[in-house]
């Protein structure tokens, strides 16, 4: 339960008859309803795994963990429960004790930004269960497994593509916060707008905020008012711009093309299901150790990738831009061509240097 | 040029839900009460209003659903503060977070784990194209036409000069003088809350219906908030108030356009988002002295 809706517990001298109470009571526990659903697979499926999620399952990052365990559910391999929007201010320990205590599952997934500490101290007192948390920190012996979006290789052809499309020379992004795993994005876009594009000025707006569509739309309609004429969407809200503009958008963590089947041009995509299924494998076999599983996330292993491109995109995709993409995809996959982390703030406006 | 266009064309853009919210809070506690349930009525509003457009595929259905549900929201309200009397930031604190979870639950038993689902928005219209590059500032969408054309100008009429609005005020004023003189006041504050809630809802509705054509969690993230303060900043007056949600706006647009400018590379962006809040609390310290609140704020009406 969100921690937030012990504010609307009511002062009783306040209240005025039963049915106010009744009233406020109603109120209250529907605070708790978008809080706690559970999945269990039909069946005695053998490994058991539980999702612990900061956030709602309705945010994207959760969103892709919580995708690929319920598609491994689905296929009969775990049991799968999960409690969502469990915050940062101090739920997230207890749940996770609760949870190892009375039902011990194998594994537990989980995201642990925000919740670092609460997470490495109940993997450490519970050793037979795995832990396996997107964070930006490394695993712990014997039980703690670390992931992250490691989507950096995609955002570089992304880049690409919004280098090479655009006419006016100017490309925007508009993001949540400048914490590393955006800013590595972010970075890798910038790099490949300038490889298809010398003269390509990147502008990037942050919003310090994971969740507010609406400044993210005006953070894109102003880049368009300053000239950009592709917008890479990091966040919700940026495709409608592009959209209301009729330019070419690309969208992130998913492959948002439904969202503007005309102007999305292609996505970068996280997918978690070699990690899941990674780990799964592991567990079954006894033989999981703690480690970071980073190369799960990334194109090699088949945990990011880019969307097919929509060549049915406002302008079009010219062929020898798609083809160039499609090559260093390949080189990528090959292992011969490495997209470099920078994990730097990237700023306002990237000028080409004269 | 260009610039200057592009930035009014914005702030207009972004006034309209703040506009709607802070009218609607003015009905609110113009009669006496504190309606913190503006946050949620606002979420609500967003979340209902898209729910019902995507699934009949109408706006118009979608808007009246938002209104629905902005006049029962606005009920509640007054069930609990002004038939029970229950403490007013409680009740408002209390509805906020039951109508945020309610439209959360709603959305993941309606949306469960599928992709985010988006409707054909609404049209941008320009009753005032051909005046070249300038009407470009008035390339907006209906509900903001709406908004300041018809809302801000009935809005104030009915407040200020028909008899409905002096008892509204009346009873905001001196609940027991109102009553003496005839005027129901539980009557008068249920209809000032629901007048307020829907208009509150509306101000949400726009976010979905209109500006993003999909419902995405936090999706007001504290525009409701703004709208409280904007209240006090216009002093309970509907011009005022008005002028506060442009000034917010204005900045906030502003800032968006500052920071991707090259020379503004060394700011810390934070400040530049800051900017909107820090112009209105400094505008508010300036000219909120001396603030006459509403004679009864807060209170609740019994006869004794």
């Amino acid at each position: 339960m969100d921690v937030r809706c012990f504010l609307a517990l009511p002062n009783p001298r306040s209240l005025r008859g039963p049915i106010a109470i009744a009233t406020i009571a109603l109120l209250i526990s529907a605070c708790g309803g978008a809080a706690t659903p559970t999945d269990v697979a039909e069946g005695d499926a053998p490994v058991t795994v539980f999702g612990a999620y900061a956030t709602q399952i309705e945010e994207p990052w959760d969103g892709v963990i919580h995708t690929a365990l319920n598609a491994e559910m689905e296929a009969g391999r775990i049991e799968y429960t999960f409690t969502d929007d469990i915050g940062y201010s101090g739920d997230m320990e207890r749940v996770l004790r609760e949870t190892a205590e009375q039902d011990a599952p194998d594994i537990i997934f989980g995201d642990a930004f925000g919740n670092e500490e609460a997470a490495r101290a109940v993997a450490a007192d519970y050793p037979d269960t795995a832990f396996v948390f997107g964070s930006g920190g490394g695993p712990v012996e014997p039980n703690f497994s670390v992931f992250d979006n490691w989507i950096h290789e995609p955002a570089y052809l992304a880049g690409m593509i919004a280098g090479g499309v655009s006419e006016s020379n100017v490309v925007g992004v508009v993001g949540g916060y400048p914490v590393p795993e955006v800013n590595r994005i972010v970075n890798a876009f910038i790099a490949g707008a300038q490889e298809t594009n010398e003269a390509v000025e990147v502008k990037v707006t942050f919003l310090n905020s994971w969740f507010d569509p609406a400044a993210a739309k005006e953070a894109a309609l102003a880049q368009v008012g300053s000239g950009a004429d592709v917008l890479f969407a990091e966040r919700f809200g940026v495709i409608e711009a592009a959209q209301e503009n009729d330019l070419v958008a690309i969208g992130n963590m998913s492959d948002q093309q439904e969202l503007a089947p005309e102007h999305v041009a292609t996505s970068v995509t996280w997918n978690m299901a070699p990690t899941v299924k990674y780990v799964i494998d592991q567990v079954m076999a006894a033989s999981y150790t703690a480690q970071d599983l980073k190369d799960f996330s990334m194109v090699g292993k088949g945990g990011a990738a880019l969307a097919p491109i929509n060549a049915d995109v406002a302008g079009g995709i010219p062929d020898d831009l798609a083809s160039l993409v499609a090559e260093r995809e390949a080189e990528i996959k090959a292992g011969t061509f490495r997209v470099d982390i920078n994990e730097g703030t990237p700023p306002g406006s990237t000028i080409p240097d004269a | 040029m260009i610039f200057v266009i592009d930035l009014l064309a914005a702030t207009l853009r972004n006034a309209t839900p703040l506009v709607y919210g802070t009218v609607g809070e003015t009905y609110a506690e113009r009669s006496g009460v504190l309606n913190l349930g503006i946050e949620g009525t606002m979420y609500a509003g967003a979340f209902a209003g898209f729910a019902t457009a995507w699934a009949t595929g109408s706006l118009l259905l979608g808007l009246l659903a938002a209104i629905v549900v902005g006049l029962a929201a606005g009920a509640v309200m007054a069930l609990m503060t002004v038939t029970f009397g229950a403490n007013q930031h409680v009740s408002g604190i209390g509805l906020t977070i039951g109508l945020i979870g309610l439209s959360e639950f709603a959305n993941r038993l309606i949306f469960a784990g599928g992709e985010l689902q988006r409707i054909e928005p609404m049209p941008i219209l320009n009753p005032f194209g051909g005046l070249g590059e300038i009407s470009a500032v008035f390339d907006q969408y209906a509900l903001t036409w709406i908004a300041f054309l018809l809302i801000v100008p009935a809005a104030w009429w009915l407040l200020q000069r028909s008899s409905f609005g002096l008892e509204i005020r009346a009873v905001g004023e001196n609940p027991e003088a109102a009553d003496a003189a005839g005027v129901n006041v539980a009557r008068t504050r249920y209809l000032a809350l629901m007048i307020g809630g829907a208009l509150m809802a509306i101000g949400g509705a726009f976010f979905t219906l209109a500006l993003l054509g999909s419902f995405t969690l936090d999706i007001i993230a504290g525009r409701g908030w703004v709208c409280v303060a904007l209240v006090i900043f216009g002093r309970w007056r509907i011009g005022r108030g008005v002028i506060g949600a442009l000034l917010f706006s204005l900045v906030f647009s502003l800032q968006f356009r500052l920071r991707i400018l090259p020379g503004f590379g060394e700011l810390p962006f934070e400040l530049l988002l800051a900017l909107p809040y820090l112009v209105v609390i400094g505008a508010l310290a300036l000219s909120g002295r001396n603030v006459a609140y509403p004679g009864a704020y807060l209170k609740p009406y019994r006869r004794t």
